[in-house]
């Protein structure tokens, strides 16, 4: 497997699950244990729902790009949409009473409990997220950022 | 994702596999509690033992199971979860909120 790849998604279930099992196979090879290929396989399916339903919103004649890239001790998957935009600060907190009991709203909650680093950017139009996660663990200078 | 019901003193046990994902997963739990529910059956099991993955949807589709069947004045109870299903209702905190259980004679007679 080569250290980066990239991908030209449709805005399908079919992608959520390609996107899925690209990221587990990469996070295999960069050498995190199987709970920890779990948990990025999830938060990257986490990933590519958002943006093919909340961002895409089906649309067929818009696409999501997958990049999958690892370094020595990282890995690194961007998903983008090419939707409306997303503010995360916007996103209602899923464990807050009034959330807890509601259908929906727990994935980028996941995706933030999963991975080390996840990174916001406003594509203009679309939403660029970027999920990191560390062999190892976190360094102390992980946070989140919104651009 | 499989589905499939047994009754056992009055509770129906529902014996889910598979992955409970957006999509076929979380669709298929839908109509099998809406079934139930359109049946009367309103002590509901969900074992869960074989169940291998749930993404955020499932999840969810697991609340509006659980709400569903309450508002109807029934009971919704969880069997057998892995520790991956575990883990996720842990850091969701939805653990306290369902009524889950670890031994199916058991979890039968809990039912009021």
């Amino acid at each position: 497997m080569r250290n980066r790849v990239s991908y030209t998604l449709d805005s399908t279930l079919d992608s959520v699950n390609k996107a899925e099992s690209t990221a587990a196979q990469f996070a295999a090879r960069a050498g995190f244990n199987a709970d920890e290929q779990d948990n990025i396989a999830m938060a990257v399916r986490e990933a590519a729902v958002n943006a093919v339903l909340h961002g895409n919103a089906h649309d067929p004649a818009k696409k999501v790009f997958l990049v999958c890239e690892r370094t020595v001790d990282t890995l690194i998957i961007t998903v983008t949409d090419q939707g409306k935009g997303l503010d995360p600060s916007c996103v209602p907190d899923p464990l807050s009473p009034e959330n807890l009991m509601k259908g929906s709203g727990r994935g980028i909650f996941l995706i933030r409990a999963f991975m080390d680093e996840v990174r916001f950017r406003n594509t203009h139009p679309g939403t660029e997220i970027t999920l990191i996660k560390h062999v190892g663990g976190k360094p102390a200078n992980a946070k989140e950022e919104t651009t | 994702m499989k589905a499939s019901t047994r009754q056992v003193n009055g509770v129906t046990v529902v014996d889910m596999s598979g992955r409970i994902t957006l999509g076929e997963g979380s669709v298929i739990l839908r109509d099998t509690i809406r079934d139930l529910l359109g049946k009367g059956q309103k002590k509901i099991l969900l074992n869960l033992g074989d169940v291998t993955y749930i993404d955020s949807s499932g999840i969810g589709e697991l609340v509006s199971a659980f709400t569903s069947v309450r508002n109807q004045g029934g009971e919704l109870k969880l069997l057998n979860l892995t520790k991956k299903v575990h883990d996720l209702l842990q850091i969701t905190k939805l653990y306290t909120v369902f009524d889950i259980k670890d031994d199916e004679t058991a979890a039968v007679g809990s039912f009021k």
